[in-house]
């Protein structure tokens, strides 16, 4: 190990800074899972019955899976039997004046730097805030109601549109899906619903921002964004939760249709608590993203910087079912420790002149494991298709790695698909460079990874992109060595 | 041999030509200038039936045929050659098969018989002398690997070997040293046989020094804005081109 | 019948029929008996893949499941002569010519005058008292791991051995030449090969596939295993122009020892399915390997590259190149892999796969997969599909080339490019002329 190496490997053990526990009283369904757990749900949601029966399918079908082993991560055997299912902060939130809402769960989010109060917003971000299994407080809703933009937590939603619900609900994502997204049917408890009307540009960020708190819960909610025709609106999420020994479940599901000519922009920062050095603890984070451009030359726009959990399986993906459609998936993991990622995305093309484009920068430190997976898949119909693919791996340290395991499914001549991928690790010559105009080892490699993923970065609204920079720095921290 | 009446083409939806009109006869050399985004090069991928040129209007007679109505081969066949401003570099296929498939196919559709690999090579060497290029470049891939003047070279070495009827040099020029321009135009000047005509878009007056010039055409938004003689292009060379977006802006 | 039925079944009675061959032929050599005994419980363990396997995704061996294949044995063999092999004589007059009749050499049929000094060609029966030949016999390729290894490991009856002794350097080329004869019932030939490179040694080993004749349905299960020792230096073809019918399934297991070198062209055009398993392990330090791949098919063929380049040892280079051309309804599939290994430090590793889909009945599933688990690596994939590069196509048509003419031309520069890196001229000229063949079979559309 070289010397600047050896004092990079001093510079260690920095700790995750969200991972504190906020002192909210909870109101908790039963530990286990069966149908009574599904109904317990419904009823605490005061939902429908067509909804219940939904739910309940959902559950029944969920019951004749089989846990998927393909991913390229390893676990324990989850017990969902000791997983609470349900878990709201007891004090009803206020969906009125800030003053009514706990004031724990304000200052929960001021800690994690997330202001629910609307006038200290710098830039006009709305959020909606969702503690374990509900949403505490939507902001900005009146504004974005003078537009007809609908933006809300899901339970209201069930209740205030419910046509729009069951319209759009599970239609990107049935019910049976995979495991997760069935589980997720079956137990969602809350999330983020937003509708962009006709021709409308939403003139703020959207932000929905989870939180876990409560131990032994799992998080299962649900986004569904409706992005009407020539509509445009740019969506983003953050997450964050305690540090805690167990690994908690997380299983989300995210829906996006995009009409005709509508542009949804959808970005994640991901930052669940990843477990300890030794891989104690973490999110495991499974879960299911996918969008459909429904309308001619309408446009969906994954970005996401994932950093956190334990174990994140996650494919935010693209149906191009309009003509001119276009899908984007722009990614950044990093994994760090005994991190485990699986992530990438899926582009299918089923319209004519459909275009995709990936862009995955995978960095890999400590013990971990990071593999990019990812479908293009050109149908049959999907004349001139074209998909450009550019997945890059970093390797930090000698102990962790780095894959790559694309698939490429081409059934029309006139499609032009391209993927390239690359691994390497930081160039020592390039930190040598820098070293030699006074730059640190670690301020190096900082520096070399941020411009890596530069392409990724930019596609984050600024605000966005500054938070995205900082974790990485504190992901890197402690990894080169 | 030439009749180009009232062309309008675009590209991607953007409009480029605007109602060109242009006269070649036999034995003619026209030069063609202009400043940047003019058309210069749109024009000669209109001639040669580039497909994403979509012609809207105007007529291209040549040699009595409706040139719009033909294949790109076609074109090449009856006696239109393009000199890429971007040669094109296609691994795997040698300079030679290339010219070979090429010029058999042009004796073909004329209803001469194919030459045969003896005869072949002994025009090649004539007409490799021509462009002074080097006999190992005829092995090597067509363009793979060229240096600019080369690939130039290349063009005209080509052209020799196809015997067109009407040349087009697209920025042949660009690019190259002043050797290689000597060389390139020298070629040029050898196949000037009284009957051949051409057209030579070129940016600067620098390659008409060697490639004299019977007409000089300004080409600007699309269209022939002023024509002379080689005199024009010497006073291009002193005033640049604002004097003639001014003309413009005021005859319009 | 269901089609997991379907495997079932199969998969029973191939498992049947290597019970009475294992009383057969166990006795011979009994060590092989207990490592065919082994092979029998890993491959009843496993079966015929289904394409739920991840590894068999992309082709179906349903056609193979559902056919009522009956195992080669000698008596479906030694019925060529000279004449009919003489044919497929790709590399010279010189080359040695080894006749693979339905699994079992044939002597009568081959062309083995002139074998240099220090290279061996038999079959097993020749080399039972070579030790340490027979210690790599049936070991390098996993019947534990891959269920179509297990099933020619004990199906297989007449391995084939080719030792070249340490530093000899053999000018020529030995070709075996696989001569599948179809017979009245559907044929499953369980042919194998092994090949030991002596330290130092270098010399040219191409294996031919060729269906002779008409009948009944065949199945090549083949097995070829390669020992490269060490500064060893292999050149390698596989040629599969098998018919029309064929149905083909082979694994070549290549290990390679320090300073070694070997080059593998494997060159598709025949056969209704077509299975190549590649795995070479980079077993010690300095080893360079190239892999060239290259199909082209037409009809419903489905052709199935599946390559691992297994960085086993640091400071080694491979270079993977893959390159197909799929017309009317066939498929296409390239799955390579590199695996870079923990110790695996300053490897070197570069893969491509390009494809052209000449029909929109065509298609093509690329998977290129990197698993890296060192970190002073280059590793690099590209995979593109798509059709003829426009420019150069009007390039062409702008000479005055007919756009016929041009995609043919153009398409061969596209295929030529893996053949020219064949090492002997002589093969390469013929690898040039089936492809042209094969080439000129291929519906041109615009």
């Amino acid at each position: 190990m070289s010397e600047d190496l050896k004092i990079l490997d001093e510079v260690t053990n920095s700790e995750y800074k969200y991972g504190f526990v906020s002192n909210i009283e909870s109101d908790n369904a039963p530990k286990g899972l069966d149908e009574s757990t599904v109904r317990f749900i419904s009823a605490k949601k005061n939902e429908p019955e067509w909804l219940l029966e939904w739910r309940l399918k959902s559950f029944r079908h969920w019951l004749t899976l089989e846990e998927p082993t393909w991913a390229n991560v390893h676990y324990p055997k989850i017990d969902f039997q000791d997983i609470i299912y349900y878990s709201a902060p007891k004090k009803k939130p206020s969906l009125n004046s800030l003053d009514e809402l706990d004031p724990e769960i304000k200052a929960t989010f001021d800690k994690l730097g997330i202001s629910l109060i609307e006038q200290q917003r710098l830039a006009g971000v709305a959020v909606d805030a969702v503690i374990d299994s509900v949403s505490v407080k939507t902001t900005f809703r009146e504004t974005l109601g003078e537009l007809g933009i609908i933006f809300c937590s899901f339970s209201e939603a069930v209740h205030d549109h419910p046509d729009l619900i069951k319209k759009y609900l599970g239609s990107v994502i049935p019910h049976t899906d995979n495991y997760y997204a069935a589980l997720n049917s079956a137990v969602f408890s809350d999330g983020s619903f937003c509708y962009i009307p006709k021709g409308v540009r939403c003139p703020m960020e959207l932000s929905t921002y989870f939180r876990i708190n409560s131990a032994g819960t799992g998080q299962f909610e649900r986004t569904l964004i409706i992005a009407e025709e020539g509509s445009f609106v740019s969506y983003l999420e953050g997450c964050t939760a305690p540090m805690r020994d167990e690994n908690q479940l997380h299983a989300a599901i995210v829906e996006i249709i995009s009409h005709t000519d509508a542009t949804v922009k959808y970005s994640t920062v991901q930052n669940w608590y990843p477990g300890d050095k030794n891989g104690k603890g973490g999110i495991y984070n499974f879960v299911t993203k996918r969008g459909i451009c429904m309308g001619d030359r309408a446009k969906i726009s994954w970005t996401q910087v994932e950093t956190g959990s334990a174990i994140t399986w996650k494919y935010p993906s693209v149906i191009l079912k309009g003509d001119y459609s276009v899908g984007e998936f722009y990614s950044v993991a990093v994994t760090n420790n005994m991190q485990q990622a699986d992530t990438g995305t899926k582009m299918i093309h089923l319209g004519k002149k459909t275009k995709s484009i990936i862009i995955s920068k995978g960095i890999s430190c400590g013990k971990s494991q990071n593999s990019y997976r990812g479908l293009v898949r050109i149908g049959k119909k999907a004349e001139h298709a074209r998909n450009f693919s550019q997945c890059d791996s970093l390797l930090i340290g000698d102990k962790c790695g780095a894959h790559t395991f694309p698939y490429i499914e081409v059934g029309n001549k006139t499609a032009k698909v391209e993927h390239e991928a690359t691994t390497s690790k930081v160039g020592e010559d390039q930190i040598f460079y820098c070293n030699q105009r006074g730059i640190s080892t670690e301020d190096a490699v900082n520096l070399i990874v941020n411009g890596y993923c530069k392409e990724v970065f930019n596609q984050l609204p600024m605000e966005f992109a500054v938070e995205a920079q900082k974790l990485l720095a504190i992901s890197l921290e402690g990894s080169v060595g | 041999m030439l009749s180009i009446k009232d062309i309008k083409a675009s590209v991607e939806g953007k409009q480029i030509l605007n109602g060109l009109n242009l006269e070649v006869k036999p034995g003619e050399v026209h030069a063609i200038m202009g400043p940047n985004g003019s058309g210069k090069s749109t024009l000669a991928s209109v001639l040669a039936g580039r497909e994403e040129f979509e012609v809207e209007g105007g007529t291209v007679n040549f040699l009595g045929k409706d040139l719009l109505d033909m294949s790109p081969e076609d074109r090449a066949r009856a006696g239109m050659f393009l000199a890429f401003q971007y040669p094109v570099e296609i691994p795997g296929v040698s300079n030679a098969n290339f010219l070979k498939t090429a010029v058999n196919e042009v004796r073909k559709s004329r209803r001469l018989a194919p030459y045969d690999s003896k005869e072949f090579l002994k025009i090649m060497k004539e007409k490799m002398a021509l462009v002074e290029m080097d006999k190992a470049m005829t092995q090597r891939s067509v363009n793979e690997g060229f240096s600019g003047g080369e690939k130039k070279r290349n063009e005209i070495f080509q052209m020799a070997m196809l015997e067109p009827t009407l040349a087009i040099l697209d920025e042949t020029d660009s690019g190259l040293d002043i050797d290689a321009l000597r060389i390139v135009s020298n070629g040029v000047n050898a196949l000037r046989d009284g009957n051949r005509s051409f057209i030579v878009i070129t940016h600067y007056q620098r390659l008409l020094d060697y490639i004299v010039p019977d007409f000089v055409h300004v080409l600007y938004k699309g269209r022939i804005v002023k024509s002379g003689t080689k005199e024009l292009a010497l006073e291009l060379e002193e005033k640049g081109y604002d004097w003639i977006k001014e003309e413009v802006a005021v005859g319009a | 019948m269901s089609t997991i039925t379907k495997y079932q079944t199969a998969s029973t009675a191939f498992v049947q029929e290597a019970q009475v061959f294992a009383d057969l032929y166990g006795s011979a050599h009994p060590t092989l008996a207990a490592i065919r005994k082994q092979a029998i419980v890993a491959f009843s363990n496993r079966g015929i893949p289904t394409m739920k396997h991840e590894e068999w995704k992309y082709v179906n061996l349903t056609s193979i499941a559902q056919t009522d294949y009956r195992t080669a044995s000698p008596a479906d063999s030694q019925k060529l002569s000279n004449s009919d092999a003489e044919q497929y004589r790709y590399a010279g007059k010189d080359a040695i010519l080894c006749v693979i009749e339905n699994g079992k050499l044939n002597v009568a049929a081959s062309t083995m005058t002139g074998i240099p000094a220090g290279v061996r060609i038999g079959s097993i029966d020749d080399f039972s008292s070579d030790a340490a030949v027979m210690s790599h016999l049936f070991t390098h390729a996993s019947f534990e791991e891959e269920a179509m290894v297990a099933l020619n490991t004990m199906l297989c009856y007449s391995p084939i051995i080719i030792k070249v002794d340490a530093k000899v350097k053999c000018d020529t080329v030995i070709q075996l030449i696989f001569a599948t004869v179809p017979g009245v019932d559907p044929l499953l030939i369980p042919a194998r090969v092994l090949v030991v490179a002596g330290e130092q040694s270098e010399f040219t080993v191409v294996e031919s596939y060729h269906t002779l004749g008409a009948g009944a349905l065949t199945f090549n299960n083949v097995v070829s295993e390669v020992v490269v020792g060490k500064a060893a230096r292999v050149h390698y073809s596989k040629i599969q122009v098998e018919g029309d019918e064929a149905q083909h399934i082979n694994y070549h297991k290549v290990n390679m020892a320090r300073d070694s070198y070997q080059h593998l062209t494997t060159l598709s055009l025949g056969g209704a399915i077509v299975r190549n398993n590649l795995n070479i392990r980079l077993d010690a330090e300095q080893v360079n390997a190239y892999l060239n791949g290259l199909y082209v098919l037409n009809q419903k063929q489905v052709i199935d590259n599946h390559t691992l380049v297994d960085h086993a040892m640091p400071n080694c280079y491979s270079n993977e190149l893959y390159k197909g051309i799929i017309g009317d309804q066939a498929q296409g599939v390239f799955n390579g892999k590199i695996w870079v290994r923990e110790d695996a430090q300053k490897t070197n590793a570069y893969q491509s796969n390009k494809n052209l889909l000449l029909s929109n009945q065509a298609s093509m599933n690329t998977k290129p997969q990197l698993e890296i688990y060192a970190d002073d690596v280059k590793c690099s994939h590209g995979a593109t599909t798509g059709q003829l590069d426009d420019e150069a196509l009007f390039y062409l048509r702008a000479r005055g080339i007919g756009e016929t003419v041009a995609r043919s031309l153009l398409n061969h520069a596209f295929a030529a490019d893996v053949i020219e890196q064949v090492e002997n001229e002589t093969l390469r000229e013929s690898l040039m002329q089936l492809l042209d063949v094969k080439l000129s079979a291929l519906q041109i559309e615009a």
